[in-house]
């Protein structure tokens, strides 16, 4: 497909973000507030950070929120009404700076939301999402992108992607209908542009494993004591899985007080303890090593055999915030070293 | 750090214990605790600044525990945690082999845990400078203030992924409860409520025994400063009790003890 490229100054970005405000958008992007990066909402692109590898959660909270309600329940003396989710209040979001990686993770979720069952309130959330994302033109040492089938600069998953080109501009790739939607509604902010290599802007991150075509050889491996010995670190907690952004787990539960409450879905890891019990008592993942094994398996073998895609998209967060330091891109070369040379 | 690479091989070796707690270093030499099980691995061990995180946290844990007898390298604050550990007998003496470490590295070792205490004593287990300033802030404020300042760090920041809960070796229980659903005593989902509904409950369930190591606040991805909420449980029952946790491998708990010569009256049998 050939993408539409335009050029988009630094001050019409500026005039951008706050045109989309103006016109009743949204708009996130990463802001530095103690000491971390995180998406928040923006009025202009001063209140962006310059300086980020990613923002410390991903994107996901967009389409599919920590806390999401589903329905609405009201009892009377002889009836049930169930209210359903008013679509009307979902707002139209605009995300600036998401890196490519983050792009790449809305294509596994909307697999895993839209795949057997059409997650109606996930679909209606996605179609009022626009991706405005920032190619990456530094990375740092858990960024592991191009050893998952991603790189700095791919437009997959994005609406638009931007490259810094210098000071003052950027270049502008149009790549789905609502991106181009964007550039229909404010044309006088994009120019056009002589042909660019955009290559040169891009980070270079090293490929350092390529785990294609191996699912079979990690899923043999299922008894194997490898995932004891990676895991011993592990403390149990949900933070990889809480800012990763293709881990879609959640657990449902009713806020209900007799006459009037919710059924509320939020985020779940499978690294919790409670993750798998069973009301007898049994619980199929009773330690932590069955549920890292279960964390790599679902990314690296069960996505790619019931989806054809990899489910992880060397954004490297999880090893960034991890307090254990399960540093994933380190763990998936040990696992491969491991199988290779058995 | 050649002292301890020295001391952990040589326990090693002649089985002292099967497997050594301590810290290593990974690819791209970010730390991470490290369980050396074999003699020639003690090299891997290493002891620098950044080796920050309490190690106490993995004696409790099963699959740890099933690797035999461990010998931990432990740090001031994980030294007042294992000390808390045996006050509320959940380790003894004979369960681990301690390897106190000072600061700058040099290696110490404990007859047993009154030597422990002794060294403890010694020590300076005040918390740092910038703390005692937020901390100073905290307690200037009025209630309301202070209420105001929680609610903008835990409602708008926690994403209830209970990474406090797991890094601190305190949080030992093997069912929280949080996660007793029938009936549901906490709200699960990450909403204002359920965050200061959680955080609350578990600044009590560890006030008295907090030995303020700060590993909640580093385990933390937002970077919530939920150690000072602690700390402030800890300065408290200081200056009511005038008990500190991880002083003594003997103490009782505050908040669940009773003592007939207590100084408040309401609780004396008229």
């Amino acid at each position: 497909m050939n993408i539409e490229k335009k050029i988009l100054k630094y001050s019409s970005l500026e005039e951008l973000v706050l045109k989309l405000n103006r016109d009743g958008k949204q708009v996130f992007a990463p802001v530095k507030k103690d000491n971390i990066v995180d998406f928040a909402p923006v009025s202009g692109l001063y209140e962006m950070a310059e300086d980020y590898i990613v923002t410390v959660q991903s994107a996901k909270f967009v389409v599919f929120p920590n806390v999401e309600t589903l329905f609405e329940i009201e009892t009377s003396k002889d009836k049930i009404t169930l209210k359903d989710k008013d679509f009307n209040s979902i707002p139209e979001i605009i995300l600036l700076g998401t890196r490519p990686c983050d792009a790449a993770g809305f294509n596994i979720l909307n697999a895993m939301f839209g795949g057997d069952y059409q997650d109606t309130i996930y679909s209606a959330r996605l179609d009022k999402t626009t991706l405005v994302s920032i190619s990456c033109n530094k990375s740092d040492a858990k960024c592991f992108c191009t050893s998952v089938n991603g790189n700095p600069g791919a437009t997959a998953g994005s609406d638009i992607l931007l490259t810094r080109i210098d000071n003052n501009d950027f270049l502008a790739e149009i790549v789905t209908e609502k991106g181009k939607a964007i550039v229909s509604k404010y044309p006088e902010l994009f120019e056009t542009v002589p042909e660019i290599n955009k290559d040169k802007y891009m980070a270079d991150v090293p490929v350092e494993f390529n785990l294609n075509g191996i699912s079979e050889k990690i899923y043999s491996r299922f008894d194997s004591d490898i995932w004891l010995e990676q895991s011993l670190r592990c403390i149990g907690c949900g933070t990889c899985a809480f800012i990763c952004p293709t881990c879609g787990c959640f657990d449902i539960q009713d806020a209900y007080d007799g006459y009037s409450g919710q059924r509320k879905r939020s985020w779940d890891s499978c690294g919790f303890s409670l993750f798998t019990l069973h009301a007898s008592g049994h619980n199929p993942r009773n330690v932590q090593s069955q549920r890292w094994r279960q964390r790599i398996m679902h990314k690296f073998v069960y996505l790619p055999e019931q989806q054809n895609l990899l489910g992880c998209v060397g954004c490297g967060r999880c090893s960034r915030s991890c307090s254990a330091n399960m540093n994933l891109k380190e763990l998936l070369i040990h696992l491969k070293n491991v199988i290779e040379n058995e | 750090m050649e002292s301890i690479r020295k001391k952990a091989k040589e326990l090693l070796e002649k089985n002292a214990v099967q497997v050594i707690i301590g810290y290593g270093e990974g690819l791209d030499k970010s730390v991470s605790a490290i369980f050396v099980r074999k003699p020639e691995n003690a090299e891997t061990l290493i002891f620098d600044d950044r080796c920050v995180h309490n190690l106490a946290v993995y004696l409790l844990k099963n699959e740890i525990k099933a690797l035999g007898k461990p010998c931990i390298i432990a740090h001031l604050a994980a030294l007042r945690t294992i000390l808390q550990l045996a006050s509320e007998h959940q380790i003894t003496e004979d369960d681990v082999l301690v390897l106190g470490v000072t600061h700058k590295g040099e290696l110490m070792e404990f007859a047993g845990f009154k030597d422990i205490e002794k060294y403890i004593a010694s020590a300076n287990i005040d918390i740092s400078e910038n703390e005692k300033e937020i901390i100073n802030k905290l307690e200037a404020m009025t209630r309301e203030e202070r209420w105001q300042f929680w609610v903008e760090h835990l409602s708008l920041k926690c994403i209830k992924c209970y990474a406090c809960r797991a890094a601190c070796p305190l949080c030992y229980c093997s069912r929280c409860q949080v996660e007793y659903n029938q009936p549901q005593w906490i709200t699960v989902e990450a909403t204002p409520v359920g965050i200061i509904e959680w955080h609350i409950t578990r600044a009590m369930h560890i006030a008295g025994r907090c030995v303020s190591c700060g590993e909640c606040y580093r385990a933390c991805p937002m970077n919530i400063p939920i150690n000072l909420l602690n700390y402030l449980t800890v300065l408290t029952i200081k200056e009511k009790f005038n008990v500190s946790a991880g002083t003594s491998a003997d103490l009782d708990s505050v908040m669940s003890s009773f003592k007939s010569d207590d100084k408040e009256n309401f609780i004396k049998q008229s």
